[in-house]
């Protein structure tokens, strides 16, 4: 088996690939070049890879055993840049999982107490673990935007990507969101789900799919939500190794290629947001945080230095694996972009 | 020919309007238009494909319909609940000729 866990592995599997074309001449073709922020709204903090759950598509890596967690002075530097720079409206909250790191609830306190519309990147099956029973109560009393992964709306998928009893879990965790309010469409608590495909293919059409996924969920269970998030999967870390072993690696990625749509570059999540790693660092986006291809050297490189201005005249770092956000329909942080 | 059904064929499919483009394109138009979502969302079309691709046993659309209906949000279960109502309607259609075996068989039988 490829060691697949290091980087530069990863790097090496997808440029070893026979692709009839790179990111950047896609981009290029469509007038994209060089790929350039647009306003940039959000900052994207992965708080670090610690995870209750070890999802086989995980593009981080997480799991019960990472220690990579970040610490409450790397967030107060995160805080620092969001004190200074009122451009950045949205904390988008992600790891691992986020509510596992120590300082989780100091880090959304001081966020939304600066005014700011925090998300919550959450695996759900986190609230049933110890301690955090009064997470939904929590998210609540700060208006915190739950988003929340569930491959599907029954259990065969869901259990198949993330491990056998997560969708029991997760329909339990839903119900307890619903049960303070979340979803409800009037008490402004919203909770978005987001799907993933289950294996090597595209994402459905997210419209079609929410309507669906609202009357089964209701009929199944009485749960009941906002959105539905359609992203599709990235060839990195877990779900790499896993196309790799399964077959279906030049496939998949040639599909993705195939399915390059120029009319998806326009609302790639990383022309909106800046993703800062649990040590600090700064990216264009979290795949790239995985690749370790960090914000062009002229921009500044750490949170510590962070220069809102300076990111904003920066070039996007891009690979193959950006294919993944153009393709078909697209897919960002907020799923579809068409 | 050295067999039939080659899964790389299906991705021919387009070659039949080498001859007879004109009804190739009216075929291929419908076609599309028939899987948009309507009445009917798209997932709920995919898993009648499927089932249908079962029931005329063409290996293409078996293909191409189980990668489909995975797209299109569809899942294991539920396709083969699909697979299941297509035998169900072939052994139903085969099972309720019988009644046209009972009606010959009480009109000529004692």
């Amino acid at each position: 088996m490829i060691p697949l866990a290091a980087v530069t592995e990863q790097r090496a599997q997808l440029a070893a690939l026979p692709l009839p074309r790179e990111f950047h001449d896609a981009a290029a073709a469509s007038g994209w070049w060089p790929l350039t922020p647009a306003a940039i709204t959000t900052l994207q903090i992965n708080v670090g890879k610690l995870c209750n759950q070890t999802c086989r598509h995980c593009h981080v890596d997480a799991g019960p055993d990472r220690r990579e967690v970040m610490t409450r002075e790397t967030m107060m530097l995160c805080l620092d840049a969001l004190a200074r720079e009122s451009a950045l409206t949205t904390v988008d909250i992600t790891g691992g999982a986020p509510e596992l790191n120590p300082n989780f609830r100091w880090l959304v306190d001081r966020a939304t107490a600066l005014g700011r519309h925090v998300m919550d990147r959450c695996n759900l099956t986190v609230l049933m673990t110890a301690g955090q029973a009064d997470l939904p109560e929590f998210f609540a009393r700060r208006q915190v935007e739950v988003v929340a992964s569930l491959p599907h709306y029954r259990a065969t998928s869901t259990d198949t990507q993330r491990g056998a009893g997560v969708y029991e879990k997760s329909v339990e965790a839903l119900k307890r969101l619903n049960a303070v309010g979340y979803g409800d469409g009037r008490s402004g608590l919203r909770l978005v789900l987001v799907t993933n495909p289950v294996g090597a293919f595209l994402p459905p059409a997210q419209a079609s799919l929410e309507a669906e996924w609202k009357r089964e969920l209701l009929r199944l269970h009485g749960i009941r939500f906002d959105a539905l998030y359609c992203i599709t999967n990235m060839p990195i870390s877990r779900y790499l190794e896993w196309l790799g072993e399964s077959g279906n690696l030049e496939r998949y990625m040639q599909r993705l290629v195939d399915s390059f749509n120029p009319a998806t570059i326009d609302g790639v999540m990383c022309r909106s947001l800046i993703s800062v790693g649990w040590d600090g660092r700064l990216y264009d986006c979290d795949f790239n945080q995985m690749l370790d291809l960090p914000v062009e050297q002229s921009a500044s490189r750490h949170i510590r230095d962070f220069d809102l201005a300076a990111l904003a005249r920066r070039r996007i770092a891009v690979g193959r694996h950006c294919f993944g956000c153009t393709a078909g329909a697209g897919s960002s942080c907020g799923g579809s972009i068409e | 020919m050295a067999g039939y059904y080659h899964s790389h064929d299906l991705a021919r499919f387009a070659e039949i309007g080498s001859n007879a483009p004109d009804l190739a394109k009216k075929f291929f138009d419908w076609y599309g238009a028939v899987f948009a979502d309507g009445a009917l969302s798209a997932r709920e079309k995919s898993l009648i494909a499927l089932a249908v691709a079962h029931a005329v046993q063409c290996p293409y659309c078996i293909d191409a319909y189980s990668k489909d209906a995975l797209e299109k949000g569809a899942d294991l279960d539920q396709m083969t609940e699909a697979v299941h109502v297509a035998a169900a309607i072939r052994g139903g259609a085969s099972l309720v000729h019988g009644i046209q075996m009972r009606n010959q068989a009480t009109a000529v039988g004692m």
